[in-house]
């Protein structure tokens, strides 16, 4: 018999840890408007390097180029620009209101702005979203209220969810934002069997599922892969590659797979990889996936590849862990500053009316701020209501909760 | 007026930290976002951003003060237009810098980490009579030292690493970030990343990987960054891991060790703040443990690493940063399946496992001072239960009070007070009493989680209903 080497694992490690250097120079990412956009009903097989490459629209002279560009008017991409301007500046007051200890928690979007922004615009009313904790773009662009965020963040007594839920894990059916779950997944099938309700039901509607880089590797991730590929699920299966999972760097789920968005490929799923700090890429490839799933065509795998600038949350300390120079070295930029300079490129925007538009969005989100602390923060002011702590564990209070409050004396 | 700025609280759980450095000095004008000051905490370093625009007035807390508690004013900032006039209004209201303290110098017994807070001896010495003497599980006489509970738990688990190379551990952050609650502290610069494991965010996943390696020969030691995310493990666990020595007719058993943060925490809400320790009593196979003090986190840590049946181990997070005295021997283990007495007295039994031992300690202290002697038993395991230990108090005191954190549908307390009825009846002089968790999923409003929770006070009253008193 012949002697046989003895076996050994491979165990991924991500390119720099602190003490390095970081260095994209060997990153080969496509020059905008290099890539195809193939009609909308095009065969799978047909498509299979969209998942290799990155689509995208801005250049580097802030031109928007290519099939992707589509045709936003000056005045959507000025409202866009204001969208993730507002979500900044919320995060921004947010991480402080923590440190001030108005919340326990929080966990902010600096260089992710674009993503759900940008899709946000794409969808219809009626449509759901089962997101992940960072995806509250989706809300701003779509009107939803800061101040109702705030509340919420707060756990005061205007909270919408009732001083039930952790801070950020936003709720509100109405506004297409289904909830957020603490244990990572879970959304992922759920936005399909939603989808698929809804394509039972022969309704118009469809889905959009989120997870993270690091998520894709749950289980839930690959049963929603099945089911949406199976019965053509009119569903948007979205992944933003942020590249860490707090510690964790994206080689640790994406294993020998070569990108996220080739995960869909087994399943025959229409795949994409986009540039997730290019509002008009993502907006380009958000309009091509919603189209398929509203026309009957099924799901569209669409990898958003971008950097997590901050702290995973309030809890973390990425120096840890990950080089602090590393999201300066990040080669597709931050979001806003690109989609600015396109605007005055196009000559509709300028450095004076940024600065403007900058001042006036603390002052709305701080105005917001005040409005909603005037009903209490996590440890002063107005408390969610105790006597709705005993409501909704049943659709009907059942007669022990109806004790157990009472006993409660309230 | 000028703004106070004061100790953040970077996490929830988090009452103190260091202010390790400040980026700023006195005099120098901040903008908001610039970072002021490094604070250290048990978990983390975090950088401290400033929020309003200013000149920083004065330093209140200097840098390596170590223990500030959360919302200590640390620093005035001054705001455009005010000066030093503004600045000693500040002060004169009563905020005054706070020099760095001597170092406390360290007692005899062994090393005491800085950061420990909560100093609880044990076994407690009994303030009302004590009938029953409460014993240690280690030679009288032994050296003590004082650790954290976070402490007992890598040392438990780096002892059993050393003395067993099959032994390893794996999860998510165990390894490069030294475990979500820091509990893998310095293992993988010990043991490599052969023998600690970071694992994909998978608890299905890992935790079926886990019983694959014990089925191959290994002792995987798997944690679960909380029990909440087990839940989807579940399957793994029980008809897996519990039950493949019964179903291979005896062949292949599962010895791993599942361990991580199980029941109440701090602010995390509904699907982070939950006690699961009624759900794998209720399975044979497994064996189920949640230590209270350090000692015995260490003790039974090491215990279930060596035991040949899968062991759920569960942890608390509020305990994690508490220290309790430590017995310094060369292999200090405590048995599965024994309960450990940890107050004695003659009046009424109080019956608790993990965080909820606190709450009876307690509320023992608040009966003393009526006059009301309880013994108060710390159950260690679940499964086995160490009904002896149990039934000899119960037969003394003809009163039993059950705590647990969880709900006290088919839980914990509902087990005790079937076993008393069935094996104590005569024995009882009233109805045995549980107290629990609300019936609700637990809300994450501080007055909700306040209400959702049992205290001393709900211990006390219930331990005196029994007593008629």
């Amino acid at each position: 018999m012949p002697e046989r080497a003895p076996l050994s694992l491979q165990v991924p490690e991500p390119e720099w840890r602190p003490g390095d250097t970081p260095d994209y120079s060997h990153v080969n990412f496509p020059p905008a408007g290099s890539v195809d956009r193939p009609p909308v009903d095009a065969n799978p097989r047909d498509i299979r390097d969209l998942a290799y490459t990155i689509i995208r629209v801005l250049n580097r002279e802030g031109q928007a180029v290519g099939p992707w560009a589509g045709t936003p008017t000056d005045d959507e991409l000025l409202t866009g620009l204001r969208h993730m301007m507002t979500l900044r500046a919320f995060d921004a007051r947010m991480l402080q209101a923590q440190r001030q200890g108005k919340t326990s928690f929080y966990m902010q979007h600096l260089g992710e702005e674009a993503i759900s922004c940008a899709f946000r615009t794409a969808l219809s009313p009626g449509d759901m979203n089962f997101p992940t904790y960072r995806q509250a773009g989706l809300l701003i662009a779509g009107g939803y209220p800061i101040k109702d965020m705030m509340c919420q963040v707060y756990s005061n007594e205007g909270d919408p969810l009732k001083g039930r839920q952790l801070p950020v894990m936003y709720s509100s059916r109405k506004d297409g934002f289904f909830s957020i779950s603490g244990n990572l997944g879970t959304q992922y099938i759920q936005a399909v069997g939603w989808a698929m309700a809804s394509a039972i039901s022969n309704d118009t509607k469809i889905a959009a599922a989120w997870i993270g880089d690091g998520s894709t590797a749950e289980n839930d991730f690959h049963a929603a892969l099945v089911f949406a590929s199976t019965y053509k699920a009119p569903v948007v299966l979205n992944i933003v590659n942020n590249q860490w999972a707090i510690s964790t760097f994206q080689g640790i789920a994406r294993g020998g797979s070569g990108t996220f968005a080739s995960r869909g490929h087994g399943f025959g799923i229409p795949s994409l990889r986009v540039d997730g700090n290019d509002y008009l890429a993502v907006r380009g490839v958000a309009s091509w996936a919603i189209e398929r799933a509203r026309r009957n065509l099924g799901p569209t795998l669409v990898e958003y590849v971008t950097y997590r600038v901050g702290g995973h949350s309030t809890s973390d300390d990425p120096s840890a862990y990950r080089l602090k120079t590393e999201s300066d070295a990040w080669p597709l930029g931050d979001p806003i500053l690109r989609l600015k300079a396109h605007l005055i490129v196009g000559g509709v925007w300028s450095e004076e009316r940024h600065k403007q538009a900058e001042a006036e969005v603390r002052d709305t989100v701080i105005a917001a701020q005040r409005e909603a602390e005037a009903l209490g923060t996590l440890h002063s002011g107005g408390h969610p209501s105790a006597r709705d702590m005993f409501e909704d564990v049943y659709a009907t209070m059942p007669p022990h909760l109806i004790r157990q409050r009472h006993d409660a004396g309230i | 007026m000028p703004i106070t700025i004061t100790m953040p609280a970077l996490s929830p759980t988090m009452t103190e930290g260091t202010v390790a450095n400040w980026l700023v000095t006195e005099g120098e004008n901040i903008a908001p976002g610039d970072i002021i000051a490094e604070i250290e905490t048990d978990k983390a370093t975090m950088e401290v951003e400033a929020i309003d625009e200013g000149v920083l007035g004065r330093i209140l807390i200097a840098a390596g003060t170590e223990n500030v508690a959360v919302n200590t004013p640390i620093a005035i900032l001054l705001l455009e237009g005010e000066d030093a006039a503004a600045l000693d209004g500040a002060l004169a209201a009563g905020l005054q810098p706070v020099a760095v303290p001597e170092p406390v110098a360290e007692p005899a017994a062994g090393p005491v980490r800085a950061q420990a807070r909560v100093i609880v001896a044990a076994p407690a010495s009994p303030s009302v009579a004590a009938e029953v003497t409460v014993e240690a599980d280690w030679p009288s006489g032994s050296e003590m030292t004082v650790m954290t509970v976070r402490d007992a738990l890598r040392d438990a688990m780096a002892e059993e690493m050393r003395g067993n190379e099959d032994v390893f551990l794996m999860g998510e952050e165990v390894a490069e970030y030294q475990g979500a609650y820091k509990i893998s502290q310095g293992l993988l610069q010990e043991f490599g990343a052969r023998r600690v494991i970071d694992t994909p965010i998978t608890e299905h996943g890992f935790t079926g990987m886990g019983v694959g390696a014990a089925f191959g020969g290994l002792r995987p030691i798997v944690e679960f960054m909380t029990f909440n995310f087990a839940m989807q493990a579940i399957d793994q666990i029980i008809n897996s891991a519990a039950k493949t020595l019964y179903m291979s007719g005896g062949q292949m058993g599962c010895p791993i060790v599942f361990r991580g943060a199980n029941g109440i925490a701090s602010r995390v809400a509904a699907q982070h703040s939950q006690c699961y320790a009624s759900w794998y009593a209720h399975c044979p196979g497994l064996k189920v443990v949640s230590p209270y003090t350090a000692a015995d986190a260490k003790g039974l840590l090491k215990s279930a690493i060596r035991d040949p049946n899968p062991v759920i181990f569960l942890e608390n997070e509020l305990l994690y940063g508490q220290s309790f005295e430590v017995p310094v021997l060369e292999d200090f283990t405590v048995p599965i399946g024994k309960a450990r007495v940890a107050r004695s007295g003659g009046d009424v039994t109080i019956v608790a496992f993990s965080i909820a031992v606190g709450w009876a300690l307690e509320a023992a202290e608040l009966l003393a001072a009526e006059g009301i002697a309880a013994e108060v038993i710390d159950l260690r395991s679940v499964r086995p239960l160490d009904l002896p230990t149990i039934l000899q108090s119960v037969r003394k005191t003809n009163r039993c009070v059950t705590v647990e954190e969880g709900w006290l549908s088919c839980g914990i307390g509902a087990e005790l007070s079937a076993r008393l009825m069935e094996q104590a009846f005569d024995d009882l002089d009233a109805p045995v009493t549980r107290i629990g968790g609300a019936d609700v999923p637990m809300p994450y409003a501080a007055n909700l989680e306040k209400l959702a929770i049992p205290d001393a006070a709900a211990i006390a009253a219930a331990a005196k209903a029994v007593c008629y008193r």
